[in-house]
């Protein structure tokens, strides 16, 4: 199991633009990939409504978790996207 | 013959809110999506109905893509981003699951995804208002899932290859921001007045509109029909000789409009400025067009509409920036965000349930509640006027006292703006305009709201359509009282409601001593030629004929029968 804890630097949160390049990024694994707000229940971070039901916001911390090979990378992705204010593409 | 109707019943009347000709097969928006009966079963093959319920999710989601791919290739982004977001929410996995769940349980298909659907609703609902904006998506997609397996038409405005008319009960903002201006060649509603959302929207595109017409949300779809929007009539199925009559005699008073250029002005060279209303940047071009002399009213709620946080400071520079530039010798009178009641926006809601929305907490009432949100927006408007040679001025909608306008008016000053004015269309602003004089610069009066509020006749009401009249002697009461308060004070009184682009009134204002008036850009020609037709002392004479008359229609008729140069125009 690969864990990252991640401040959201976007600045509208995980939601709009940011969280819809979150959701296509993560339902490129073929393993599971959930996020969660630390100490909450992790949601399937394939699933955009699970993930804008989260409602994280910019400057929160999120931990982003996966298992499979090729989950190192896949967060990688992940958190790369999460800092930037406003990101551009995937 | 029974394929033989009387030609009356091949004709729909309804009230003319745009002017012009349009010609083209009728779309029809569709109404609500019926919800799916609770407790309603498959036959037994869950196989078969789990198939259609994500078929059905797959395809709503490619035609979302396609949407949004053609949103992008038009340049908007926005509508790009929020196209492709729904088309994820369509192929949410956590969704899928919830339906196949529920079909497996026995729930029909349909059901199966209103059930699902309701479950997110409620996740995104409770999430705060945030969200509110995506649970108005999320139930778009829910709709247009349930319409395809219950076979029943596509909620929303309708996609078409060709040009069309479109026909609807009444349209939204919401409804209208997707619009193509390109494919819609006129519009026509069962419901709404002169100041409906989808007249203003129709004059500032250009497209001729009719609303109030009973009858039109029955025609078959595809129908052609012949709308003629000065008229305020569809003809069903017309000939081709009908259709090219009509744009002829379009085109005759088009050739009329193009000798009358210049500076507004009447007939002894009494100057009144003539501008134009616009919604943002995009409005600019038509605009310069028309021969405005500046910006009399712009709009920017329109640049904060389906949006779920407000735009940034520095997009709000650019956006009033733009229309500053247009205008480098004019005037450009920017109104502060007119939210609530018909324009909710998701970022300001009402801070409770609102039974009469128009008489609630929007205009300068909301933004007292949200003085940052205030603030940001005159920061921005003062940085954008900065540097330019144009001559910002800025006004707060739905003022009501003094008190209120010392508010907006030191608010102005704070953030450095020089030129802060005060929308009159509360009828106790016009009644006390004189103390309102001593706060603030300079006066617009709002029409539309100012008889809706004097003659207490709810715009968004087709039915009452005949008290939504500016030409209610009432109204030009109030006019007269707010434009001689703002004359002895020696401030200048304009009008930015839709009355200013209506050529006989336009020039009853000038005669009650309105002194600029601005309009949807395509009505600037045909009041230009009017005013131009007139003296100064004519048009005093109509206004105290106007004012003199007991009913709108016998003032509209002792006005026009002292103002002869109408005639000359064809109105």
């Amino acid at each position: 199991m690969s864990q990252r804890n991640v401040k959201i630097e976007a600045k509208v949160g995980l939601h709009a633009r940011p969280a819809a390049l979150f959701v296509q990024i993560a339902a490129k694994a073929d393993f599971d990939v959930t996020v969660a707000k630390p100490g909450g229940e992790p949601v399937n971070a394939k699933s955009i409504l699970a993930v804008l039901g989260l409602d994280a916001r910019h400057g929160e911390e999120v931990v982003i978790r996966a298992e499979g090979e090729g989950a190192e990378e896949l967060l990688d992705k992940l958190e790369a996207l999460l800092k930037q204010p406003e990101p551009e593409s995937a | 013959m029974p394929d033989q109707e009387a030609p009356a019943a091949r004709m729909l009347r309804g009230a003319g809110v745009s002017p012009g000709v349009g010609a083209g097969p009728v779309r029809v928006v569709a109404g609500a999506v019926p919800e799916p009966p609770a407790g309603a079963r498959h036959g037994g093959d869950a196989e078969a109905e789990r198939a259609a319920a994500l078929a059905a999710l797959e395809a709503v989601a490619a035609d979302l893509e396609a949407r949004a791919a053609r949103a992008a290739d038009v340049g908007n982004t926005d509508g790009r981003d929020v196209l492709n977001a729904q088309a994820l929410m369509a192929r949410d996995p956590g969704l899928a699951d919830a339906v196949a769940a529920k079909i497996g349980d026995g729930t029909a298909a349909a059901r199966a995804v209103f059930e699902a659907f309701g479950t997110y609703r409620e996740l995104l609902a409770g999430a705060g208002e945030y969200l509110a904006a995506r649970v108005a998506d999320l139930d778009d997609i829910r709709d247009r899932a349930v319409a395809r397996l219950l076979g029943v038409p596509m909620p929303g405005v309708p996609e078409s290859d060709e040009p069309f008319v479109l026909v609807a009960r009444d349209l939204a903002p919401a409804d209208t921001a997707v619009l193509d201006p390109a494919m819609v060649v006129a519009f026509v509603t069962l419901e709404g007045g002169p100041t409906s959302h989808t007249a203003i929207l129709a004059r500032t595109m250009g497209v001729p509109a009719v609303v109030a017409c009973p009858g039109c949300t029955e025609i078959a779809e595809g129908t052609r029909v012949l709308v003629d929007g000065a008229a305020g009539t569809v003809r069903i199925d017309p000939s081709d000789e009908q259709v090219r009559a009509a744009r002829d005699a379009v085109a005759a008073r088009a050739a009329i409009l193009e000798s009358a250029t210049g500076p507004g002005a009447t007939k002894d060279g009494h100057a009144v400025p003539l501008l134009a209303n616009v919604g943002g940047p995009q409005d600019v071009a038509a605009a310069v067009a028309n021969g405005a002399e500046g910006v009399g009213l712009y709009r920017t709620e329109f640049l904060f509409l389906d949006r779920a946080a407000p735009p940034s400071a520095a997009e709000q520079e650019d956006a009033y920036r733009k229309v500053l530039e247009a205008f480098p010798k004019g005037k450009v009178v920017v109104r502060t965000l007119d939210a609530g009641a018909d324009k909710p926006l998701a970022f300001l809601p009402p801070p409770g349930e609102e039974p009469n929305p128009a008489l609630g907490e929007r205009g300068l009432r909301m933004l007292r509640g949200h003085p940052d949100v205030l603030a940001e927006q005159l920061g921005a408007l003062a940085r954008a006027a900065a540097g330019s040679t144009a001559r910002l001025e800025v006004m707060a909608p739905m003022v009501t006292d003094a008190e209120e306008a010392a508010f907006f008016a030191q608010a102005c000053r704070d953030a450095g703006i020089d030129h802060p004015g005060v929308m009159i269309e509360v009828p106790a602003a016009a009644l006390r305009a004189r103390d309102l004089a001593a706060e603030v610069e300079f006066f617009s009066i709002g029409t539309n709201d100012l008889t809706q509020y004097a003659c207490a006749a709810d715009r968004q009401l087709g039915g009452l359509a005949h008290l939504q009249d500016p030409w209610q002697p009432a109204v030009l009461d109030l006019v007269a009282v707010a434009a001689q308060a703002a004359a002895d004070a020696g401030r200048p009184c304009g009008v930015c409601g839709e009355a200013g682009g209506d050529p006989a009134l336009a020039c009853v204002l000038v005669g009650l001593g309105v002194t600029s008036l601005s309009m949807g850009a395509p009505s600037l020609p045909l009041v230009r030629a009017a005013l131009a037709r007139h003296t100064l002392d004519q048009c005093r004479r109509a206004a105290d004929a106007a004012r003199r008359a007991r009913t709108a229609q016998l003032a509209r008729e002792s006005a026009r029968a002292l103002l002869p140069g109408l005639a000359e125009l064809g109105l």
